[in-house]
């Protein structure tokens, strides 16, 4: 995929995403790649919220918005009733936040997998419960302030491994993006579209809202969380996980933390431990 | 077996309605099991196993997945089956609400189990009377035929275009599903004559895209809720409509909404769902040769409540005693309340009585209704004493 390939057509527009939403940015790459012939499911989070509420449509194909909990039983559902009619060629496809994915739609999303039936299933992580007003979530990183892990007693556990945790399921694709790298992301989702069976891709979506930076510095931020190792873009496909960009430079988390209000109550000593942490796992 | 022609045999309610679901050529089925449910959906896996029937059974892993997977089958415009009990009905409480507002035509069954706590794998309706304001249709059965021909007549109500409401067909745990009856299971022509393979509307329609199931404020939402109120009744004139084109083909007559046995010139009414029925009638029968004035009514659909045959029916009656395998706690039986609140008005109304029985698969055996219709007869009229446990 090339920069003068991606499509011109625009099939999602006019939301009420915040200035700066990586988010509303992570639907549209995903509708340039998918195009027209798919269908989205999207439960509670905050594309349904900035795009759902009647008599709005900011989505130029078909979609329905969904229980909290039940987004990838909805895939599932969708997939098999498109398969009897002999449309297995529309791409249904789930778009959940992050407590969507790795809390509360967690069990769901592990059946649907289990099921088998074909559907990409995309977790946009902007690591709280934004929609509500900044609750952390089980994707939460070590270290930030929300507004239930409130400085000093700010998130002490770390982000679960959602791609591992779906990888466990023996998924024939899923893989890490994030919105800074589109070609990447976009790749990826192509990838998915393709296999016939469960996918999964968890973009990480920088929110300035949630994570107090200034708005246009979305994509800087995704770079920097990347850059620093804070998050690694891969693929797990044939039982292997691969690295599909490995950047340049490594850049110190404390310039990462930096420009986040999230992490401005964090010690030199806690920021080092979490610099340690990001080392010894990239050493292994 | 044939699907060629009809067939007599005797078997469970659970498998009666494995056969309905068959027969109504569902392309879908998404279940996950439970106590007295899963041989519904243990026979409806044989079948597609053995080629009898051609649907996928998507295994999943909760009855919340399994009622969001029927409802997703069905906006890609195919029909879809599952049923279950208890705390899986429980279970799916935000679907059910989901799928009634979403106004999906869908059909479940609900095998009616009691709710824990305290913990119990045995009969009663609590767990569907507690999904009573979820929007759904709630028809219940009396014995294994009328559950099968109901599930056959559910798709007919729900998919009809002046409905589109979901309808629960109810059958009481253990009582009908483990119990062998003599069934009739028609011929697949004969089914396909009464109800026609679905004719797909699709809600996820890519040539047609469209936001659906979308919030909406205000007006907008209350308006929505107007029409789906309005369907709802709506409801109750298709069931009549359906069960008598049903008879028609098929020979088989329920009463619509709701059933009434020997009320003329009744002075007492036992008012009951389910399948306990069958001892009333006999009750009633036993009660009458020996020259006592009573009568039954079996209430087939709870929601929509039939309040104008209610009244109707009971106009000329002294009492009426209510059988509820149920308690809303802290008031009474929910059939009693919503019987007194169909009678409100009427004038110089019947006494009700409300019993409240059968809890956790307990019997109620037929001196337990002679006992109720005995009390019902010494009722002055008019009167409404507190609600009495039985069989304690």
């Amino acid at each position: 995929m090339k920069l003068k390939d991606i499509s011109k057509e625009e099939l999602f527009r006019c939301s009420y995403g915040c200035a700066g939403c990586a988010s509303v940015l992570a639907v549209r790459l995903t509708l340039k790649v998918l195009g027209r012939n798919s269908v989205f499911v999207v439960p509670a989070n905050c594309i349904s919220t900035v795009s759902c509420y009647y008599p709005q449509a900011p989505f130029f194909v078909p979609m329905t918005v969904m229980a909290f909990a039940a987004t990838a039983a909805a895939c599932s559902g969708i997939s098999a009733g498109f398969k009897r009619r002999g449309r297995e060629d529309i791409q249904v496809v789930g778009f959940s936040g992050d407590g969507g994915t790795a809390d509360i739609g967690i069990q769901a999303l592990s059946g649907a997998i289990d099921c088998g039936n074909k559907f990409i299933y995309i977790c946009y992580d902007n690591e709280a419960y934004m929609n509500t007003g900044v609750q952390r979530s089980g994707l939460t990183p070590y270290g930030a302030a929300t507004t239930t892990t409130p400085s000093p007693c700010f998130e002490k556990r770390p982000k679960k491994d959602m791609l591992r945790i779906v990888a466990a399921h023996d998924i024939p694709y899923a893989a890490t993006a994030c919105i800074s790298y589109p070609l990447d992301f976009m790749q990826k989702v192509a990838k998915a579209s393709k296999i016939n069976g469960p996918t999964y891709i968890h973009v990480l979506v920088p929110c300035p809202t949630g994570w107090g930076f200034a708005p246009e510095l979305t994509i800087e931020i995704g770079r920097m969380a990347v850059e620093s190792g804070m998050w690694r873009l891969m693929e797990f496909e044939s039982s292997e996980f691969r690295t599909t960009y490995k950047p340049s430079r490594k850049r110190p988390v404390a310039e990462y933390f930096a420009p986040q209000t999230r992490f401005r109550h964090l010690s030199p000593e806690e920021i080092e431990a979490i610099q340690r942490d990001i080392d010894r796992r990239e050493a292994e | 077996m044939s699907v060629k022609s009809s067939l007599k045999k005797y078997i469970t309610a659970n498998e009666a309605v494995a056969h309905a679901a068959r027969l109504a050529r569902v392309d879908v089925v998404a279940a996950y099991p439970i106590t007295p449910q899963t041989s519904i959906v243990e026979k409806l896996a044989s079948f597609i196993a053995n080629g009898e029937m051609d649907a996928d059974f998507l295994k999943v892993e909760s009855e919340h997945s399994a009622l969001t997977a029927c409802m997703g089958v069905r906006m890609a415009g195919a029909r879809a089956f599952t049923s279950t009990s208890s705390q899986g009905l429980e279970y799916m409480h935000e679907m059910l609400a989901y799928v009634s507002g979403g106004r999906y035509p869908l059909v479940l069954v609900n095998v009616c189990r009691s709710v824990a706590l305290p913990w119990s794998i045995w009969g009663d309706q609590q767990d569907a009377i507690q999904q009573r304001d979820t929007g759904w249709i709630q028809i219940f059965t009396e014995t294994a035929q009328e559950a099968l021909d109901m599930v056959l007549q559910a798709y007919r109500i729900a998919e009809d275009p002046r409905v589109l409401i979901p309808v629960m067909v109810c059958l009481d745990g253990f009582i009908q599903s483990h119990t062998e009856e003599l069934v009739e299971i028609p011929a697949q022509e004969r089914v396909d004559a009464f109800l026609p393979p679905y004719e797909a509307v699709v809600a996820l329609d890519v040539d047609n895209p469209y936001s659906i199931s979308v919030g909406g404020f205000g007006k907008h939402y209350a308006r929505w809720r107007k029409e789906q109120q309005e369907a709802t009744e709506k409801a109750k004139a298709v069931i009549i409509e359906v069960g008598d084109e049903f008879a028609r083909l098929f020979g088989c007559h329920y009463g619509g909404l709701i059933e009434p046995y020997r009320i003329n010139g009744a002075q007492a009414v036992i008012v009951l769902m389910g399948a306990l029925t069958g001892t009333a009638r006999e009750v009633v029968d036993e009660m009458r040769a020996r020259g006592k004035a009573v009568g039954l009514i079996k209430v087939r659909a709870f929601r929509p409540f039939p309040v104008p045959e209610l009244r109707q029916a009971l106009s000329k009656v002294k009492a009426a005693a209510v059988l509820d395998r149920d308690c809303s706690w802290g008031y009474e039986g929910a059939l009693a309340t919503d019987l007194k609140a169909a009678l409100y008005g009427l004038p110089n109304p019947p006494a009700v009585l409300n019993f409240i029985g059968g809890l956790g698969g307990s019997d109620v055996p037929p001196e337990q209704m002679k006992y109720m219709l005995d009390k019902a007869l010494a009722a002055e009229k008019g009167a409404t004493p507190g609600l009495e446990f039985i069989g304690l």
